[in-house]
């Protein structure tokens, strides 16, 4: 038996480059204690990336890793995964890859339940080709290609997964060791597809653009950590609480501690709620919005095919498996 | 007037509305040839509208086959037998039709409504426009209605049969037994007795029709030679079926699975359509959101060490090609097949053309370099599946097989080869780890000969590495931008396409010999026409050679040297002379381009007239 691997038995000769301070160090650094502490294989882990920033990520982690072309990393992984259902997939995508240019892609890998786990960086901007607004950047964003602020409305990369009918939605922060810890070890768990939003500071090109709720002094009033069957609750000391309006069918803010039996509890399985959670703007819902089980593709279709995919029938035969004729 | 004729070969073209079942029709007697022993090579020729308005020319839907002693390599050039099912397909066909044939007329169809919708001010029938041919009306729709009527189907259900009734007819006109026919339909409609009875009943009603002979003139029988096959077991099969089978075929041979991964496009779906019925053969297939998806499922399959394959047709090819970079880069095996269409953008859906062959050598950004093959002939696509696949996986790169729509859907008799008889198609393997080199190194060395390196999957221990389309360093296989290395890197990718050629067989003739007064040079599925036309000028004393390419890119090393030998090069294509500005650009060779981009393939007539042409004068003894 081999020791046990250590984060640092994850890291790749490559130098990391990234600008300094930048939030996928902090990713980074999640993801390769994340796998030496769940005892992940490195040969049977991939990382499949499309283009960005985020996509070097693959470079940086000692375990088999693919960076692809802009948008496709969805596609990729889901041959791969179909090639091999063995393997731990990971893509790796930002908001322009994964919802501009392979929205498509990243609809229909959850659509069918593809079993990758797809970490979206967000970070409402295009950092690598140097700061364009992105479909998740908020109306207004002045960049080099809208001087005067952008018109497109924003694109919620939750509500998307959710309406693409993903069984798995997460959400956590780049700096939040604990939180993304978690949300990592619920996607590894589960079967089929797990997107997870993870807002990541651009400290050159959008710097603070998730200050409102990530802040440290301003967290606990502006974050909701979601846990299944615990009180949707929030504050310094969990003061307040989130209730049902059935009037206006929206969630509302309530004091927890004098309706206590109003309060929400969270469960993931309830896809109405976790519609809910995602377009709450404050606080934001952090953690497991949504988890719910199912097949996933590759068993799916594994299953379908004569001997789970095992050849059993040669060549030969299927020529010959028709009306044929003998010239003498 | 002969009722009984004896030919060496006879082409009959079938034509109706697209609703009227013309390719089923001909499909199964197509079927019926074949298992008579005859030589035959079909073409179905139908719009891209799946039921257009009925009644109208643009809506007509034909099958016409050849058949005969053989060889016969094309569905042949102008039909001496007709069947017409409307006034419509009358007047589509008619101009095709050989002076003196036989047309078989649907008469209850000849309506004022039909004949206006066909463009008719008239009725040809009585114009005296019909006079050169042998003319045999019978009112199939009502003769199929009375011949249906007892299974109670409902009117347009009754009238669905009368391919049927029209097959029956046909079939007794070349004297074929009617049993496997109906084994098929048995087979077909098992768990619909009405649906099956009342088919077999309208067969038979034709067939017998014909022998009681009801008509005012005698419809004719033909007797025509049996073929002269070289022994061995043989089937029928269309380009579609070999091409998957082929695929399916190369998987066993190199004891990897398959994973084909396509997007529905004309003329390239019935792939996807056979090859999702060979799991049991190791090929699965993934349809997936878009071309690009396709193309990208199937590089991630080949990563994961299942051989990736991937088919469209031009449109669709266009849009993989910023993935079929990143195979290059990447140096991952994978198999492009292009069932080529007319174009530019939709163009014309079902009509053949081979006008993507720039597409093929040129069209991607940089220089990235792809293997181009083509297959020749229905049958020919198993050999060029196989052969694609090969090369793939030997030089660990992305291969393009060109097809194309005509012979994606025509079929010929095809001798079944023996799969013992095959060379298995080996990988390279993963090497073996070694303490003190990077992993990164190790699957980036690659061979001396092919260039390609060892193809390493995810779940091998010790070689976890990176791969990427950002460029890399030759040796160590990490990310360079290095000036020299990408130099070096372009290169060893030019070389990689050398080395192709280095292990493709010499360039041989088809007929004619290696050297003379012209060289007919064919790629694609023009070698039919282009094999019968040399063979005609031969005959005819003309010293003309047939020169077949199934290497495109890179050529066989050979290939220059053997079109030196001769004074004139003709070059013959479904483009405006792809593979004669091919010519130019990679052997510095003068041809002569002759065209055509009308839909149709080649007829042979038209060959072999634009060969007299170049060779006005007899200057050699063929014999």
């Amino acid at each position: 038996m081999s020791k046990p691997l250590l984060p640092k038995d994850f890291a790749t000769s490559q130098e990391v480059r990234w600008c300094p301070g930048c939030g996928d160090y902090a990713i980074l650094k999640a993801m390769q204690k994340f796998l030496a502490e769940t005892g992940c294989r490195k040969e049977t882990t991939v990382f499949v990336s499309g283009i960005g920033c985020s996509s070097r990520f693959p470079y940086y982690v000692d375990t088999y890793g693919f960076h692809t072309i802009h948008g496709r990393a969805p596609a990729v992984a889901t041959g791969l995964k179909l090639a091999n259902p063995d393997l731990d997939v990971w893509v790796v995508t930002g908001d322009g890859d994964g919802l501009s240019i392979g929205g498509n892609h990243l609809l229909h890998a959850l659509r069918r339940n593809v079993g990758i786990k797809v970490l979206l960086f967000n970070n409402e901007i295009y950092g690598l080709t140097k700061g364009q607004y992105s479909p998740t950047s908020r109306v207004g964003t002045r960049s080099p290609s809208s001087p005067a602020g952008s018109l497109d409305r924003p694109l919620s990369a939750g509500a998307f997964a959710l309406g693409a009918g993903a069984t798995f939605l997460a959400r956590a922060i780049d700096t939040d060791k604990q939180g993304l810890a978690e949300v990592l070890a619920a996607a590894h768990a589960h079967e089929g597809s797990a997107f997870i939003e993870i807002f990541q500071n651009c400290i050159v090109y959008n710097d603070e653009v998730f200050a409102a709720f990530t802040d440290k002094a301003r967290a606990p009033q502006h974050q909701l950590r979601l846990r299944q069957g615990e009180p949707l609750v929030f504050g310094a000391a969990n003061e307040q609480g989130l209730a049902l309006d059935s009037h206006n069918l929206c969630l509302e803010v309530i004091d927890a501690n004098r309706e206590p039996e109003r309060v929400l509890r969270h469960d993931a399985g309830n896809k109405l709620l976790a519609q809910l959670l995602v377009d709450l703007q404050d606080p934001v819902a952090l953690g497991v919005l949504r988890s719910t089980s199912g097949k996933s593709f590759e068993h799916a279709y594994y299953e379908s095919l004569p001997g789970n995919f095992r050849r059993s029938a040669s060549i030969n035969e299927a020529l010959r498996n028709t009306n044929t004729w003998i010239v003498k | 007037m002969s009722t009984s004729q004896t030919r060496q070969s006879i082409v009959i073209r079938l034509a109706g509305d697209s609703g009227d079942g013309v390719q089923l029709m001909g499909s199964q007697f197509a079927a019926s040839t074949a298992l008579h022993g005859f030589d035959f090579a079909t073409f179905p020729d139908f719009p891209a509208e799946i039921r257009a308005p009925a009644g109208s020319t643009f809506g007509v839907s034909a099958y016409q086959i050849n058949l005969g002693a053989g060889p016969i390599t094309t569905a042949g050039d102008a039909p001496q037998v007709l069947v017409a099912f409307n006034p419509a397909a009358l007047q589509a066909s008619l101009p095709l039709l050989e002076p003196g044939g036989l047309i078989v007329l649907n008469s209850d169809s000849f309506t004022e409504r039909n004949l206006l919708k066909a463009g008719y001010d008239h009725d040809p029938r009585h114009a005296g426009e019909l006079d050169a041919y042998q003319v045999i009306e019978a009112d199939i729709g009502r003769l199929n209605m009375e011949a249906v009527k007892p299974f109670g189907l409902s009117k347009s259900d009754s009238g669905l049969c009368k391919n049927f009734w029209s097959l029956g007819l046909l079939l007794w006109m070349f004297d074929r037994n009617l049993q496997p026919i109906i084994d098929w339909i048995s087979r077909k409609f098992a768990s619909k007795d009405v649906f099956r009875d009342a088919n077999i009943a309208a067969l038979r009603a034709g067939h017998a029709y014909a022998e009681t002979a009801e008509l005012a003139a005698a419809l004719p029988q033909f007797a025509v030679d049996a073929a002269k096959f070289a022994a061995g077991e043989y089937r029928g099969i269309t380009g579609a079926e070999a091409l998957s089978l082929g695929i399916a075929a190369a998987g066993e041979l190199a004891e990897r699975r398959v994973l084909f991964c396509s997007y529905p496009i004309t003329p390239a779906s019935p792939l996807l359509h056979r090859l999702a019925q060979l799991g049991e053969f190791g090929v699965g297939t993934f349809q997936a959101e878009d071309e690009i998806a396709a193309i990208c499922a199937a590089i991630g399959a080949s990563y994961g060490g299942m051989i990736g394959v991937t088919s469209s047709s031009g449109p669709g090819i266009a849009l993989k090609t910023e993935a079929m970079g990143l195979a290059i880069s990447a140096e991952l095996p994978l198999v492009i097949v292009n069932s080529q269409r007319g174009g530019p953008s939709t163009g014309l859906p079902t009509k053949t053309e081979q006008s993507d062959l720039y597409q093929a050598v040129y069209g991607r950004n940089a220089d990235t370099p792809i293997p181009v093959i083509a297959a020749r002939s229905p049958g020919d696509c198993f050999d060029a599946a196989i052969e694609a696949t090969r090369i793939a996986i030997r030089h660990m790169t992305p291969v393009i097989l060109l097809s194309d729509g005509y012979l994606a859907n025509a079929a010929e008799p095809w001798l079944l080869p023996d799969m013992s008889t095959y060379e298995r198609i080996a990988s390279n393997p993963a090497p073996k780890p070694v303490k003190g080199k990077e992993a990164q190194a190790q699957v980036f060395d690659r061979d001396s000969n092919t260039l390609g390196r060892p193809w390493v999957s995810p779940g091998v221990p010790e070689l976890m590495h990176r791969l990427g389309g950002l460029e890399k360093d030759l040796h160590s296989g990490h990310i360079s931008y290095a000036a020299d290395n990408h130099q070096a890197m372009t290169q060893m990718r030019a070389a990689k396409l050398a080395a192709v050629a280095a292990f493709i067989p010499p360039q041989q003739t088809e007929i004619g010999p290696a050297s003379g007064d012209l060289a007919v040079v064919s790629w694609g599925s023009t070698y039919g026409p282009v094999y019968q036309a040399v063979a005609r000028a031969r005959r005819m004393g003309r010293a003309a050679s047939h020169i077949h390419l199934r290497h495109l890119h890179p050529f066989p090393a050979n290939l220059g040297n053997l079109l030196a030998g001769f004074s004139r090069v003709l070059v013959p294509e479904m483009n405006m002379g792809q593979l004669a500005s091919l010519l130019r650009d990679k052997l510095s060779l003068q041809s002569e381009s002759f065209c055509k981009v009308s839909g149709q393939p080649f007829t042979i007539d038209e060959l072999y007239r634009e060969i007299l042409r170049q060779l006005p004068s007899g200057s050699e003894a063929a014999q």
